[in-house]
């Protein structure tokens, strides 16, 4: 279980390093202008490829946070770990509703 | 309990990496929920953003930023050592690292509005 969950984390955070380099990128860009939600949303509304952008980003963000805070809480402290299991793999599902609920809300 | 290996660099990058992302992980759902302010339209989003148009909350962005950043250039430098070049200089690679994430966050601060 646990060479899977390293390889999915390292795996997730090659992407993501990628994915968050272009979104610090794109939020220095997008605080310069001042920019109000409406100048922000015609941008980014109907956007498909930034839509499946995010989307990938969601997930990944879903499953690499979980399992590091997994590693943090095991070595940290004292938590029953099949609860800390079952807390942070609701956490995951968490991430994943809230972060695509907020991707299609700025890009579909 | 303090120990020398404490003071190491690698101890340090370490911690860093993983408080900068605790609190990206604490973030992350309060900042989804925020964008899915969005599905009201560009006025309930923009009601959202001018309630948040606070020095405290714009301090708190910064140290986002910063976190984010922080836990970048520290991933890439774990990356890096585990597929790659195996060792490095670490008191060296370890100050850029950190460098680099603060120099984001300057960034930020002299571009925000």
């Amino acid at each position: 279980m646990s060479a899977i969950l390293f390889t999915a984390q390292r795996i997730t955070a090659v992407f993501l390093t990628f994915a968050v380099i272009a979104h610090l990128s794109t939020i220095l860009y997008a605080v310069r202008g001042g920019l109000t939600a409406a100048d922000v949303m015609a941008r980014t509304r109907g956007n498909g490829w930034l839509l499946t952008l995010y989307v990938v980003f969601v997930v990944a963000v879903a499953i690499h946070a979980p399992i590091g805070l997994r590693n943090i809480l095991r070595e940290w402290t004292p938590l029953n770990r099949r609860s800390l299991d079952i807390a942070l793999a609701a956490f995951a599902v968490l991430l994943l509703a809230l972060g695509l609920r907020a991707a299609f809300a700025v890009y579909r | 309990m303090m120990h020398a290996s404490h003071r190491a660099a690698g101890y340090i990058a370490a911690m860093m990496h993983r408080i900068a992302g605790i609190a990206l992980a604490v973030f992350l759902p309060v900042h989804f929920v925020a964008l899915g302010t969005a599905l009201g339209g560009a006025g309930a989003f923009d009601s959202f953003l001018s309630a948040t148009n606070t020095p405290l909350i714009k301090i708190a962005e910064g140290g986002i930023v910063i976190a984010l950043a922080t836990h970048l250039a520290l991933g890439m430098r774990v990356l890096a050592i585990e597929f790659m070049i195996g060792r490095e200089p670490t008191r060296i690679v370890v100050p850029v690292c950190l460098a680099a994430a603060f120099a984001v966050g300057l960034l930020f601060a002299l571009n925000v509005q």
